[in-house]
């Protein structure tokens, strides 16, 4: 075990960034142009960054395997970004959203990154306006915020329910023009499938075109993966049905080290799974919290009179109801981060007070909200003695104006009126707080190859905080790689063009050859999602909202027999040079399988309980996620050594300077 | 229930295609209807035929992946919704459902119901951006207030998902909502000011370049336009460009 | 490839299309106008001094090449736009279902446009070519009271055969379709899409479109029936 540099800059941490910035090598405009960059991914991190770096001089070629760049996941992002502005004067700054990041992620993050990470979060702001993303305003024209979720400051700036989508299309905006410009060429409908180490240097990837399923050699002095997270080794989330690992696990399986592949984000607020056929879990935005009030019924017999169909929630009397986050967390009550609701949710669940078919669901609950807010407007509209049903209708307007999109969307997918009868929600797999170890400037342990965004392990910790993805993709992009990798590339200007017929570039061309052969050779009886499912399964109940010793290692071997079985008996139909989206698909699943396995590895080595990562046997009398600062205050990063399962850990040491380490209390 | 569904099989770029037949059953109303076809695409395997190949990704209604014309229309008979929306509760049993892709010159087949939308893409690249560097020094946010009302309707127009519908709609498979949509946006903004008029006369010629169709007004696009884009911004469109074509130098 | 020139891009083709459109549609206010003079049923009398007037005043003469013009580039701009957007969908779907998202007539201008223009034609057989004196003249049907030569005579003696009434009868139903959508589409074209006004030109719309078709329509059925003499 060896101890990793973080290469994080020395002196205050208020000054480290700027300070390290001032003393970065630089590029000069002309050498710019003798320098290629490949970026894998075009969402939020992946296409701030590539539109920076041409604009800056570089030649950029960027990836995807939508069939448009626009399209990244990104995109489905609802609630909103952070950003310490403090526009509504209530006291925030750059230091509050860091101790509030810092925190939330239950300090499992790298002080100094999430300090940066808050320090350019306003600039971020203000790129997206001035390329013309329609922010909320209020009615004096400036922008609005709203608070999310964890936070007691209003510092998420949002565009309905939709920010995701134009922060995306701003960043895409950016990387058209540049694309229009001709200084990235955009290669759309590719897919990474492997890294090629030339010298110890990420010097490109071999992409499969996957129109005419050709392999491409791509060369590069340097390469972003920007490839988003993994939450898709769970088959059921709430990401894009593409969303895979395989960039980063080629990347792993080339030297780089995978961090804290644990830490996984459940969601609380989502949709339930209806049925086998389901496909993916649609995500309630979390400003439904903002409202509506969770809870479950009291007593066992009421929840399984629901449970059969023989009640229904509004048949249970208020007394009966048990609010239980309200009950458990009186300061914070419906608003405690995500990783404490959904623990919560499954915890009333499993002890049976579940209110579906399954016992899987609890109840979002908008009756008080519309009742609260129907009263006021009867006051605020002069009503005189309104009646019950002139309030409710009152109340439904105000309900429908915050949240009607979602209430539709809701009854779309349900086929239930969710204004009168209460929302069932119950936590999904959201976000991937571990991912590829990076250093300070955003650099992998193998040279040259940079982790942005999700992808990456840095700045969230054990649990991410809402609407701190989007700025994390964006600080990655826009504000902070196009710095840090000039010192980097500085020493290639007098390198030439990368050479794409050399040994390395060949040999794993054709690795990826034989192992797309390998698919077809194995003319099995199973489709590739009946693996998925099972592995699913299993991540979820041994890897997921908790875990105990025992249930990983049942989960490790249950995962390898997947794997042996799909190995053996995968059927991949169709050819390997034409759209093939079987053969897609069976390319992400099995990298799943060996990413599950070490998912469930740093679980069980991890012996405590942090953030988005609870064992059961590290919590307090309360049932509370218990840390252990002494033993675990490190990332866990893993080395891959040749097969699944034989990853051997490296730590970084956590040292917080800035901060005190206290236990979290949402209370 | 059980369906009939009748499906546009292509096998490449260059291949005829067909309509096929394929009975489903057991299919259940919570199902989505790419779900519907996933479970058919299951038994395609199993029993060793080629899957259908179709686009979808966020499966939320977000991303524009998803593109099919579904009983004789773009993202099937629901509206203000895209495919991967749609629940198969919309259809009743015995229902023979049609499914092909979106059909324009400028989005030619790659693959049974997966049509290539580059198009969409290079236009944005003729012009759909406004022309700022990443900065860190730019002026503050809230510099410059904007009007609650242009800021709104900036954001009914960046709405747009390009999923094409509007296109597959069309009877003239013209691509005028989308294009008005992106002009709309930044038109409204004063960021988006200064390059108003060259944006204009660019996304457009790229889209006449592109092969799409010409507008004549029939609203189409607007009614099957998943996310609402109004025709107000197609009118928009044609004042910014005739303002810009007649005072253009 | 990209398109220039008059015709250049296709929205410029739209704005051919409107312009030349409202200015027929102005054309079309003034010939309903004075046609309507035959319902004063004077035999003629103010009727044919409004074409007298027409047709011999230079101004309007002049105009009516400006007409002709307009009426061609109308044509000719739909024609290329027909033309282009059945090329932009080269396979065209096996099942699709148009009206859930449109009204039929504004998917049939062409179509609409070309029975008006054989109307037209007819139209221009029956009046226009022996008034000009191009094939034939107006002197078989000699002069009126005043001794203006009697355009009202040849009318009523068109207008003798049902046949023709039927024909002119479908004639302005074309013509009602193609306003419905055409008038309101204009303005669209042009940029005036307002919220506020959308209601009111959409109103005009229809109120024209109906007008204007039903006072034409009129005219030949009345002079059938023998209302008008
Ligand atoms: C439903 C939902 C709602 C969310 N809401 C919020 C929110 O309100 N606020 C917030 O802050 N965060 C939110 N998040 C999280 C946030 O959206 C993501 O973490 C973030 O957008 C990730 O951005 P990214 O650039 O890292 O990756 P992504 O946007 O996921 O992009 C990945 C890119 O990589 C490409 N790619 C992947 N693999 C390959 C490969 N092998 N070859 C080639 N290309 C590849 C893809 O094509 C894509 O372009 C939400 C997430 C979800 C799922
Ligand atoms: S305008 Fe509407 S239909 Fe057209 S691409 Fe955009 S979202 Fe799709
Ligand atoms: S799959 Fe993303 S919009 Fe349908």
């Amino acid at each position: 075990m060896s101890i990793l540099d973080a290469k994080v800059p020395a002196g205050p941490i208020e000054r480290k960034w700027s300070e390290h910035k001032d003393h970065i090598r630089l590029v000069n405009p002309a050498n710019k142009r003798s320098i290629d960059i490949i970026v894998v991914g075009t969402g939020l991190a992946g296409a701030s960054a590539a539109a920076s770096l041409a604009e800056m001089g570089y030649n950029v070629k960027s990836f995807c395997y939508q069939d448009s760049s626009r399209r990244a996941h990104s995109i489905a992002a609802q609630g909103g970004i952070n950003a310490a502005k403090n526009y509504p004067n209530d006291g925030d700054s750059v230091y509050r959203l860091f101790y509030d990041t810092l925190k939330g992620g239950d300090y499992r993050s790298r002080e100094a990154n999430t300090w940066r990470l808050a320090e350019v979060s306003a600039s971020i702001i203000d790129q997206c306006v001035a390329q013309g993303v329609p922010f909320a305003r209020d009615y004096g024209g400036l922008l609005d915020n709203r608070s999310f979720g964890g936070a007691q400051v209003s510092r998420t700036f949002y565009a309905r329910g939709q920010t995701g989508q134009q922060l995306l299309l701003g960043a895409y905006s950016a990387l058209m023009r540049q694309v229009g410009k001709g200084k990235v060429k955009m290669y759309d409908r590719h897919e990474m499938l492997d890294l090629v180490v030339v010298e110890g240097k990420a010097r490109g990837i071999i992409a499969r075109n996957l129109v005419t399923g050709e392999l491409e050699r791509h060369g590069a002095h340097a390469v972003l993966l920007c490839t988003g997270g993994y939450g898709n080794v769970f088959f059921l989330s709430t990401n894009a049905m593409g969303s895979n690992v395989t960039a980063a696990w080629k990347a792993h399986k080339r030297g780089a080290y995978m961090a804290n592949p644990c830490y996984t984000q459940i969601h609380p607020t989502c949709i339930p799974v209806s049925g086998d056929h389901q496909s993916k879990l649609t995500l309630m935005s979390e400003s439904l919290r903002n409202d509506g009030r969770i809870w479950v019924p009291k007593k066992l017999e009421d929840a399984k009179a629901i449970q059969e169909g023989k009640k229904k929630g509004s048949d249970i009397a208020e007394d009966d109801r048990d609010y239980y986050l309200e009950r458990r967390y009186p300061s914070f009550g419906n608003l405690v981060p995500r990783d404490v609701a959904s623990r919560a949710a499954k915890e009333r669940c499993d002890a049976g007070f579940g209110v579906n078919r399954t016992g899987e669901a609890v109840y979002l609950d908008f009756a008080s909200a519309i009742e609260r807010y129907g009263k006021m407007e009867a006051n605020v509209h002069h009503v005189e003695n309104p009646s019950p049903e002139k309030i409710r209708e009152l109340g439904m307007k105000v309900v429908s104006e915050k949240y009607g999109n979602l209430f539709d969307m809701y009854e779309n997918i349900v086929g239930e009126n969710p204004y009168v009868h209460a929302m069932k929600i119950y936590p999904a797999v959201h976000y991937t707080m571990g991912g590829l170890w990076v250093d300070y400037n955003l650099q992998s342990t193998v040279p040259g190859m940079y982790v942005l965004g999700e992808a990456n392990f840095s700045d969230h910790g054990a649990n991410r905080l809402g609407a701190s993805a989007l700025m994390q993709g964006l600080a990655d992009g826009y504000f902070i790689l196009p710095y840090t990798i000039a010192d980097y590339v500085a020493s290639d200007i007098r390198t030439g063009p990368i050479k794409t017929d050399t040994a390395e570039f060949v040999e794993a061309e054709k690795s990826v050859r034989e192992r797309i052969d390998k698919f077809f050779n194995t003319k099995g009886s199973e489709p590739v999602d009946h693996f998925h499912k099972r592995l699913g399964k299993v991540m979820w109940e041994k890897c997921g909202m908790a875990r105990n010793a025992k249930g990983l290692q049942e989960g490790i071997e249950e995962i390898r027999k997947i794997r042996d079985d799909f190995w053996a008996n995968v059927r991949v139909p169709g050819k390997p040079n034409e759209l093939n989206q079987e053969l897609e698909k069976a390319g992400r699943v099995a990298d799943f399988l060996e990413l599950g396995e070490l998912m469930c590895k740093d679980a069980l080595n991890r012996n405590e309980s942090c953030g988005g990562h609870f064992r059961e046997e590290y919590q307090t009398e309360e049932g509370e996620a218990l840390r252990d600062d002494e033993n675990f205050a490190y990332v866990a990063a893993w080395e891959w050594t040749g097969e699944p399962g034989k990853d051997v850990m490296h730590k970084e040491e956590l040292k917080f300077e800035a901060l005190k380490l206290s236990q979290r209390s949402y209370k | 229930m059980k369906l009939t569904l009748k499906i546009w099989r292509q096998a490449g770029p260059d291949a005829k295609g067909a309509m096929v037949d394929y009975p489903v059953s057991d299919v259940s109303e919570d199902m989505s209807f790419l779900e519907m076809l996933d479970v058919l695409n299951d038994k395609l395997v199993r029993e060793g035929q080629q899957p259908i190949a179709f686009d979808h990704d966020c499966r939320e209604g977000i991303c524009g992946a998803c593109s099919l014309f579904i009983d004789g229309r773009p993202h099937g008979p629901s509206r203000h919704i895209t495919t991967c929306q749609l629940h198969m509760r919309k259809f009743k049993d015995g229902d023979v459902i049609h499914v092909e892709p979106w059909r324009a010159g400028a989005f030619p087949v790659i693959k049974d119901l997966v049509v290539d939308r580059g198009a969409f893409d290079r236009i944005q690249a003729a012009g759909g951006f406004v022309s700022v560097n990443t900065m860190g020094n730019l002026v503050d946010a809230n510099a410059q207030p904007i009007p609650k009302l242009d800021s709104d309707k900036a954001f009914d127009a960046a709405a747009c998902i390009g999923c094409g519908a509007c296109v597959a709609a069309c009877p003239n498979s013209s691509a005028m909502l989308f294009v008005a949509a992106k002009v709309s946006q930044y038109a409204l903004l004063p960021q988006g000011r200064p390059e108003a008029k060259t944006r204009a006369l660019n996304m457009v010629e790229q889209m006449d370049t592109e092969g799409f169709g010409n507008c004549t007004n029939i609203g189409a696009c607007e009614i099957e336009c998943p996310k609402d884009i109004s025709l107000e911004n197609i009118a928009r469109l044609n004042r910014e460009y005739l303002g810009a074509e007649l005072s253009k130098e | 490839m990209a398109r220039q020139g008059l015709f250049g891009s296709s929205l410029i083709k739209k704005y051919w299309m409107a312009l030349t459109g409202l200015f027929l549609i102005g054309f079309l206010v003034a010939h309903a106008t004075i046609n309507a003079m035959i319902f004063f049923n004077d035999g003629g009398i103010t009727f044919n001094e409004w074409a007298h007037f027409m047709g011999t005043n230079l101004i309007i003469r002049t105009v009516e090449l400006v007409l002709f013009a307009g009426l061609i580039l109308h044509v000719v701009d739909g024609l290329m736009l027909w033309r282009q957007n059945r090329a932009a969908r080269p396979v065209d779907y096996a099942f699709a279902k148009h009206n859930a998202n449109s009204k039929w007539y504004s998917r049939s201008m062409g179509i609409l446009g070309t029975l008006i223009l054989l109307f037209l034609i007819v139209h221009l057989w029956h009046f226009w070519v022996p008034s000009r004196n191009i094939v034939g003249s107006l002197e078989p049907y000699g002069s009126d009271a005043a001794g203006r030569e009697n355009l009202f005579a040849l009318m009523v003696q068109v207008f003798s055969n049902p046949a023709v009434v039927v024909v002119y009868v479908l004639g302005c139903f074309s013509l009602f379709w193609h306003l419905l959508h055409g008038f309101k589409s204009a303005f669209q074209s042009l940029g005036l899409n307002h919220r506020k006004y959308n209601g009111f030109i959409a109103f005009c719309g229809a109120a024209f479109s109906i007008i204007v078709p039903v006072l034409f329509a009129a005219m030949p059925v009345s002079m059938y029936l023998g209302w008008i003499k």
